[in-house]
């Protein structure tokens, strides 16, 4: 690992004050700004960001610079950066936005010059009241700078940028919820299509919404060349990434680093290890909506790439990891408990359904649980999936319930058969790979269609 | 209607209101119920009355939004809220005996307010601080790594 490449989080760490724009601007701040508006075409940085591989960091991991291309041929255009950041088991946005607010609004300033944007907002979640607070100084600050407002540093390109708080509702960070939410509307997520942003977004304009991390990478390309970016982390997964450690891990933080480091790597040479040092019981690699790993699948790489292959997500790059002192229906029971309250309630398999899950799930965890409830609790998964105007029915729902399930079936199985809470020894309380195989979801599927 | 903002509060709502598009004012209404939730500490019917006069929209509108959102109280609640998160980071590493001291030592449950309207003690989801757990917010000030005796000296330290 080249520690030259950790720049988001070196930077935060050694220079104190960054977040003054003055002391920002000492060690080369805002540099990208003139660089782009005085020497580039806007399909230049475009190019740039194309070339350099970047995927978004808000957890779909789409190509960045794809979404950008894909904006309609009309004008205005918006960009909402997305600062909702409610997925449990992140908290990258919040240190980068504490620790460097002025990257990020670098990067906010060279998006909106690449795609034509004259306006745009950062969609900040309720709760960072001092990070909202920090936001509008650092946007004054860049204003009377001359990098924000009318023509900018004199080439005639006008932005205007502002903070826009949430209210604590985590379907806010979706991205179509994000823009009903700014309009001033429930954040009842769109259907897509139409209501792709890019095409139909913000005041029905064409709408970028980029991610907190991924508009500091933005600025980070720009400033260093796509070849730079292109020479950290893999052909899949450019770049480097801010992984969250948290749980029962001995050095929880935020970490800068490649995707090639592997999953169990990152857990005990960069995290120490398991807490106590107990034994290791399940991982959730991406933020609470990844399907969890066990023991056993750890070997996989961050690479979105990889961990798609291992059938789970890259997601957000949070990582919890738990114990064997953990009972996964216990676990799985409060992931249900948060899907169940940030449900939006717009449609109805999610919003009937996520209560479903975490009933059921209560009635396990105190004993009371029947044998068929398992293949239900699947059953209900099975009959959200797909069926619901956005992700959330997967992401917080189906993917963590179904993957807890088939994979520490028999920690399940022993909270139905024994009437009580049962926490396994690790050895027994998941299922080994290759049994996961056979009991794949398509069996209750086939069963259930 | 009788509920106005304080000429102060007049004044940042009118630069809130100028950060969107004219046509658009509406998009104020989460920021502006905000800013009344300071000014009062709950939303009341004539708050979500006002603040519609503000971005001229129907008072529905704003009751839509303003009911939706957990962050705004429809009652007024103590002069300290206090918000512990209680996802599963935060559980793994001890919410749940934070939790319970807070309910013995105030005396009440979750999500209610003690009897002098000190203390409203409330759980919310994942507060984005998961390396740091438990975590809990005391109205806009977040505090990490808790153990019980911080939370002790935290609640005898507010006046
Ligand atoms: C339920 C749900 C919640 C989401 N929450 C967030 C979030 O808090 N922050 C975020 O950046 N993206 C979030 N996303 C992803 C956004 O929809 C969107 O893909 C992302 O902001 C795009 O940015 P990127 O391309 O830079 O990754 C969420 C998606 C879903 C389905
Ligand atoms: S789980 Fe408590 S802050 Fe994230």
């Amino acid at each position: 690992m080249d520690a030259s490449r950790c720049i988001l989080t070196r930077e935060m760490e050694t220079i104190p004050n960054l977040t003054d724009i003055d002391i920002y601007i000492q060690h080369g701040g805002y540099q990208t700004v003139e660089k782009a508006l005085k020497m580039m075409k806007p399909e230049e940085v475009v190019k740039a960001v194309t070339d350099s591989g970047l995927k978004g960091r808000g957890g779909a991991g789409f190509p960045t610079g794809r979404k950008w291309s894909l904006l309609a041929n009309r004008f205005p255009r918006y960009l909402c950066c997305n600062a909702d950041e409610s997925e449990p088991a992140s908290f990258k946005d919040r240190k980068l936005l504490e620790g460097n607010p002025h990257r990020v609004i670098e990067g906010m300033i060279l998006t909106s010059y690449a795609n034509g944007i004259n306006l745009g907002y950062i969609y900040i979640r309720g709760e960072f009241f001092q990070i909202i607070e920090q936001m509008d100084r650092a946007f004054a600050q860049a204003y009377e700078r001359g990098y924000l407002g009318k023509n900018i540093l004199g080439t005639g390109f006008d932005l205007d940028l502002y903070t826009h708080p949430g209210a604590g509702a985590y379907i806010c960070g979706e991205e179509t919820g994000l823009i009903e939410s700014l309009e001033g509307n429930r954040p009842y997520p769109r259907l897509k299509p139409p209501y792709f942003p890019a095409a139909i977004g913000l005041w029905q304009a064409p709408t970028i919404v980029n991610n907190v991390e991924t508009m500091a990478d933005v600025a980070l390309v720009v400033e260093h060349g796509a070849d730079w970016f292109k020479g950290f982390g893999t052909e899949d997964s450019t770049g480097s990434r801010l992984f969250g450690l948290c749980g029962h891990v001995k050095k929880p933080g935020l970490y800068e680093l490649e995707s090639t480091i592997t999953l169990r790597s990152l857990i005990y040479d960069v995290g120490g290890g398991v807490r106590g040092d107990k034994k290791l019981k399940a991982v959730i690699p991406g933020g609470i909506s990844a399907p969890v790993l066990t023991p056993d699948e750890l070997d996989v790489t961050m690479e979105f790439g990889e961990m798609a292959k291992a059938g789970t997500m890259g997601g957000t790059g949070g990582v919890v990891v738990m114990d064997e002192t953990v009972c996964m229906v216990d676990a799985l029971l409060n992931i249900s408990m948060f899907a169940r309250h940030e449900s939006c309630g717009q449609c109805t398999p999610c919003r009937e359904g996520m209560p479903w899950i975490n009933d059921m799930l209560r009635r396990i965890e105190q004993g009371h649980g029947r044998q068929e409830d398992i293949d239900l609790l699947l059953d209900v998964c099975f009959n959200i999936e797909g069926r619901t105007v956005c992700v959330f029915g997967q992401a917080p729902g189906v993917w963590p319930t179904r993957s807890f399930i088939v994979k520490y079936l028999p920690e399940f199985q022993a909270h139905i058969e024994q009437h009580k809470c049962v926490v396994l020894p690790v050895e027994e309380s998941y299922l080994r790979k290759e049994n996961v195989e056979m009991l794949g979801v398509g069996v209750f599927r086939a069963k259930n269609s | 209607m009788t509920l106005e903002f304080s000429p102060e509060a007049r004044q940042r709502a009118e630069t809130i209101i100028r950060r969107y598009p004219p046509q658009y004012k509406k998009a104020a209404v989460i920021p502006l119920l905000h800013l009344a939730q300071e000014e009062w500490g709950y939303i009341s019917a004539e708050a979500m009355a006002y603040v519609a006069t503000l971005i001229e929209a129907p008072p529905v509108k704003v009751a839509e939004v303003a009911t939706f959102y957990p962050m705004f109280n429809k009652e007024p609640i103590g002069k300290y809220e206090i918000q512990v998160c209680h996802t599963l980071p935060c559980a793994l590493t001890g919410c749940g005996r934070i939790v319970k001291h807070l309910c013995e030592k105030l005396n009440i449950q979750v999500g209610q307010t003690t009897p002098d309207r000190r203390f409203t003690l409330k759980k919310v989801e994942c507060l984005a601080a998961c390396d740091r757990g438990p975590v809990m917010l005391v109205n806009k000030t977040l505090y990490t790594n808790l153990t019980l005796e911080q939370v002790d000296d935290i609640l005898n330290g507010l006046e």
